[in-house]
């Protein structure tokens, strides 16, 4: 297939996939644009990293760490919290498929096979927080920041 | 012994715990970090004059206290579901009474509407949005462009939804809705196989387990870890693990009994 028509269907299908799960768990409706921006990111940044090579935990880190900032982005400018547009984002990101596997390499008795599809859905569902912990991490450095460049104004207008 | 004064009556001091406990209550029942969930009632009891509050919080119950007061009190917390419209409201009402612009009688009056009404999209709509997350996702996760099964896959995954939806209200055994719902989506995967309306039988079962596998709970759970909140993490774990568990066996028994 076309590598420009499959950007669209995934950009598309993964805009309308978080929208729709936002729905399932209630996110207030003025909300729901913005959560489908951030799953599409998410998902994009995932997607692209994924068939570029780069292996699925980079790419995972990766999309949950621009889906986090994204997230607060829009938290700051919608004054919402920020869990809001993260959890519905990340569904597009969440090992559902490769869990799936492990139930059914474990009905029909490869016990290996189901271990190594369980130990990755745990993988990349650490890999996902450890985006967040860095999104979280990148908002304290740029608070600090912030804060030092006010007070350097703040002395300068003082002296 | 002489204790501190408080900067406000006992009266008002009962009504300000309520309202702290109610607002971690419905914050924790809908799914909110635990930061947030301390780090809120931290700022009503601040904003209400009470600088030394004591707020300890589990996924299921809390207690707050007050440094120096004979006075604690707990709440239990029976519910765990995700409902972030209940979280946004609670935010704004705790914004709104630190700009002062409610009483304390006004914001206890306005949670308790809160947690009364439980607030949802219709059911239609989220069938509809259950069918949209099953149908879209199938194509994104199978990555094979499987447009034969995209409608069906659609269909399961909404009866999936309505039949965890149903059997919810009607029993309060845990883990058994998501059992039943998986065996429902199992037994429609095979009667679409059968009817040779779908082609792919792991592709549909993928898609229509979507709106039913507890991926963000179990993100979550790591997130919270990572947070410290180690006891929040571990239980939140614990409920997701036995949530994939439960849809493992509905959709094993159909493996075993179909194939």
């Amino acid at each position: 297939m076309n590598i420009w028509l499959q950007l669209v269907i995934q950009t598309g299908f993964s805009y309308l996939a978080t929208i729709a799960f936002a729905i399932c768990i209630n996110i207030p409706r003025r909300a729901l644009n913005s959560c489908g921006i951030c799953g599409t990111a998410g998902w994009l940044t995932y997607w692209l990293l994924y068939n570029l090579g780069s292996g699925r935990m980079v790419a995972n880190v990766a999309g949950s760490l621009l889906l986090g900032v994204m997230g607060i982005i829009f938290a700051r400018r919608k004054r919402m919290p920020a869990i809001l547009f993260n959890i519905p984002g990340i569904v597009p990101l969440v090992p559902g498929a490769t869990a799936y596997q492990a139930v059914h390499e474990m009905v029909f008795g490869s016990a290996d096979q189901a271990i190594i599809y369980t130990f990755r859905v745990a993988m990349v569902a650490g890999a996902i927080a450890v985006g967040f912990m860095l999104t979280s991490l990148l908002d304290e450095v740029w608070r600090h920041f912030r804060q030092h460049q006010q007070q350097n104004l703040l002395d300068k207008n003082s002296h | 012994m002489n204790q501190p004064a408080l900067p406000i009556s006992t009266y008002k001091l009962d009504l300000l715990i309520d309202t702290c406990l109610l607002t971690g209550r419905i914050m924790i029942e809908s799914g909110s970090e635990m930061y947030r969930v301390e780090d809120t009632i931290n700022r009503i009891a601040n904003n209400a004059g009470v600088k030394n509050s004591v707020i300890y919080t589990t996924p299921t119950g809390l207690f707050f206290g007050i440094k120096g007061q004979p006075v604690s009190e707990l709440r239990q917390i029976n519910q765990r579901t995700i409902n972030l419209e209940k979280v946004q409201q609670v935010n704004t009402l705790s914004r709104r009474f630190a700009a002062g612009e409610i009483g304390l009688w006004q914001l206890h009056y306005d949670l308790e509407q809160i947690d009364r009404e439980s607030l949802f999209f219709p059911l239609w709509l989220q069938t509809l949005a259950a069918i949209v997350v099953s149908a879209t996702l199938m194509i994104l996760f199978s990555g094979q462009y499987d447009w034969r099964d995209f409608l069906i896959t659609g269909l399961i995954g909404g009866c999936g939804y309505l039949a965890n939806y149903y059997i919810n209200l009607w029993t309060r055994v845990k883990f058994l809705s998501e059992f039943l719902a998986a065996l429902t989506i199992g037994v429609l995967g095979v009667v679409a196989i059968r009817l040779n309306w779908g082609s792919n039988y792991n592709n549909i079962l993928i898609g229509a387990m979507m709106p039913l596998v507890p991926g963000v709970p179990l993100t979550n759970s790591i997130r919270d870890l990572f947070a410290g909140h180690l006891l929040t993490g571990t239980v939140r774990a614990v409920e997701a693990i036995l949530t994939a568990a439960a849809i493992g066996t509905g959709i094993g028994l159909c493996f075993r009994f179909f194939f």
